[in-house]
């Protein structure tokens, strides 16, 4: 699991309110997981510890439904994460190459962020943007149609 | 873009309408279907109707959606749950995204018509947190909704309550099946459970659950207003009404289409999708996502609708269509695919862990060139025996794209495994590429574009390939204007 951190007291005060927002209720945890993750970034061990105490589970049964889930993680992205989608039809307009080019360039594989914390490279499966295929997201914003040799453009952007 | 072969019954408002003003949807008769089912049907005339209609499950198993409420109705239990299921997370498909995004009252409207049928007062709607959009829409819908007291207490003045909350996803394909769909509801692990007892007997915290999918509620509030004969007077004989598919691939027009059931893949893929990009030729069209399978050039003029679809070895699944050219390989689509299954596999039953693990590897030992003819039988025995013995869905489905590409393309399996060839040059470690010393004109392009300065020659002198340093990139085959180069 994660690297251990300590939670300062004001996220660790914010945290305990997310869980009592949805009533502590253990039905409730995967909106918990999903408020939790937006605040903190992602999910690192003790998050989770203080989740599975406020609402009454245990650890291990936390730590399943993060690992279950693949929107979940323990580990933290980068500040621009960046999404390939590698579903059907920017698979067959040539997705893999798109993703090999950001690998290429930013020396990183798939989960795993660059050393300065700037970029982090995931897959996801079809954001329902087909027409746009091949799709790559970075943070919340969506670029279509890119080619391989379109991918130093999109980096430049946030290495300005 | 052909629009006279298109029917819009689930997308009729989409891209018509405001989405974010209720008035607009209730300008188009919004909202009255409800009114009539309460003030007017009741509940035994309303499933009735539904039965009549011939409406199936649009999610992709074409379970008859009437048959289903009249389940969920007759049992009793202190309360009960409508779910409407908008994990769409077959990749290629995106038709409940748009008719969330573009018509989300219609999806409330249904949802509250099937509670009243079935006597429930809960409605849950199970969404991707990929689509931030559909929330949003979705979120503003239900609070206009509850303004107007079409959500809430007493509506139309009637002793009927019914509410709806939103419940997110986390990225887990399996949730799609409906007993993992309420699991990961309940707050739990997305694992699949054993039907029976199904979601109707006993589902969302183990009262009757009655989960149908986006499609499908966006066709009930037309067929309650004009009636099951309308309904039933559009189609095939056994699939009634239309079907959304998202085109995509390596077609000229991609995006949403809605046509009645029973219209040909042919019809869809050239009149409507305008044929495929670049004239390149047509050599198959994916449906129904990781669960369905390939059809090819003799299956063009199959009417489509659920069972034609089962019987050429495909499925109708929630209506991705993603067409493919020449330059697909089909045992790399199948690999890809099987890919897709294992990572999303939720691992509960053995012959989904490790069954698709295994047809993964065989796979990718074809493509790399290493097959042998007894790999054949194993993939098609693995595979029979992971769709008689998986728990769920997903891996009863899940050799589909394997067993409908041998049957399709044997060729092409056997291509790679005894020719150590694919056609499409896909397969990097089966391809080379080849200069024609008669075609060449020693122009230099080739050499001057290749990233790993494998092409040496001089000047108005035939070129040739170094094998040991070419890295198969193409972009000599590419670049190349006299057609000298070729791949083997």
């Amino acid at each position: 699991m994660a690297a251990k951190i300590k939670i300062p007291e004001r996220k660790l005060q914010e945290l305990k309110d997310i869980c009592k927002s949805f009533n502590n209720e253990k039905g409730e945890l995967i909106n918990v997981l999903h408020k939790a993750q937006s605040s903190f970034g992602y999910l690192p061990a003790e998050v989770q510890e203080v989740i599975a105490q406020e609402l009454n589970v245990s650890v291990a049964h936390v730590f399943g439904v993060v690992s279950f889930y693949t929107f979940f993680t323990m580990k933290p992205k980068g500040e621009f994460p960046i999404s390939v989608c590698l579903g059907t039809a920017c698979y067959v307009r040539g997705a893999e190459k798109v993703l090999e080019e950001f690998k290429k360039h930013l020396k990183i594989q798939v989960g795993e962020t660059t050393a300065d914390g700037k970029f982090s490279i995931s897959c996801l499966r079809c954001v329902g943007a087909c027409g746009l295929a091949p799709v790559v997201m970075v943070g919340d914003k969506v670029y279509g149609r890119v080619a391989p040799e379109g991918v130093k453009d999109i980096l430049a952007e946030y290495n300005g | 873009m052909a629009t006279h072969k298109q029917l819009r019954i689930a997308l009729r408002n989409c891209g018509v309408i405001d989405p974010e003003k209720i008035t607009d949807y209730i300008e188009r008769d919004g909202y009255s279907a409800l009114a009539k089912v309460i003030n007017e049907l009741g509940t035994v005339r309303t499933i009735d109707l539904m039965k009549k209609s011939g409406l199936r499950g649009r999610g992709g198993g074409g379970f008859p959606t009437g048959l289903k409420w009249e389940i969920a109705s007759k049992n009793y239990a202190d309360q009960k749950y409508v779910v409407c299921n908008a994990d769409e997370g077959d990749p290629g498909a995106f038709m409940d995204r748009s008719v969330l995004e573009g018509d989300p009252h219609s999806v409330i409207e249904a949802m509250a018509i099937c509670g009243f049928s079935i006597g429930a007062t809960k409605g849950l709607v199970y969404i991707r947190a990929e689509y931030p959009l559909a929330i949003e829409r979705l979120k503003i819908a239900i609070n206009q909704a509850r303004e107007y007291g079409l959500l809430g207490k007493n509506i139309f003045g009637s002793d009927f309550d019914f509410d709806i909350e939103l419940r997110y996803g986390a990225g887990a394909f399996v949730c799609g099946e409906e007993t993992a769909l309420i699991h990961s509801m309940e707050g739990k692990r997305g694992e699949p459970t054993v039907k029976p007892p199904f979601p109707a007997e006993s589902g969302y915290l183990e009262k009757p659950t009655n989960v149908n999918n986006v499609e499908t509620f966006a066709n009930i509030p037309p067929i309650i207003l004009k009636g099951a004969e309308w309904f039933a007077s559009i189609g095939s004989e056994k699939s009634k009404g239309t079907k959304v598919f998202a085109l995509a691939g390596k077609i000229n027009n991609v995006g949403l289409i809605e046509v009645p059931m029973g219209t040909t893949l042919r019809e869809v893929i050239y009149d409507i999708g305008g044929g495929i990009k670049d004239g390149k030729e047509f050599k198959a069209v994916q449906t129904g996502g990781p669960s369905g399978g390939c059809l090819t050039k003799k299956h063009l003029d199959t009417a489509i609708d659920y069972d034609n679809l089962i019987a050429a070895g495909s499925m109708m699944g929630s209506g991705g269509m993603v067409v493919m050219d020449e330059d697909d390989c089909m045992v790399s689509i199948a690999k890809f695919y099987l890919e897709f299954t294992v990572e999303e596999s939720c691992g509960k039953c053995t012959p989904c862990r490790i069954g698709n693990k295994r047809l993964f590897e065989i796979l990718e030992k074809i493509t790399e060139g290493k097959g042998t003819m007894e790999d054949l039988d194993k993939l098609r025995n693995l595979s029979n025996t992971i769709k008689d013995t998986a728990l769920c869905g997903l891996g009863q489905t899940s050799p589909n794209p394997v067993l409908s590409t041998m049957d399709n393309f044997m060729d092409e399996y056997l291509e790679h495994i005894n020719e150590k060839r694919c056609r499409a040059s896909q397969c990097k470690a089966l391809t080379r590429y080849i200069i024609d010393a008669e075609q060449c004109t020693g122009c230099t392009i080739c050499a001057r574009n290749c990233p790993v300065n494998a092409i040496k020659g001089e000047r108005k002198q035939p070129h040739t390939i170094n094998q040991d340093i070419c890295i198969k990139c193409g972009v000599c085959y590419e670049k190349c204007k006299f057609n000298a180069i070729s791949v083997k």
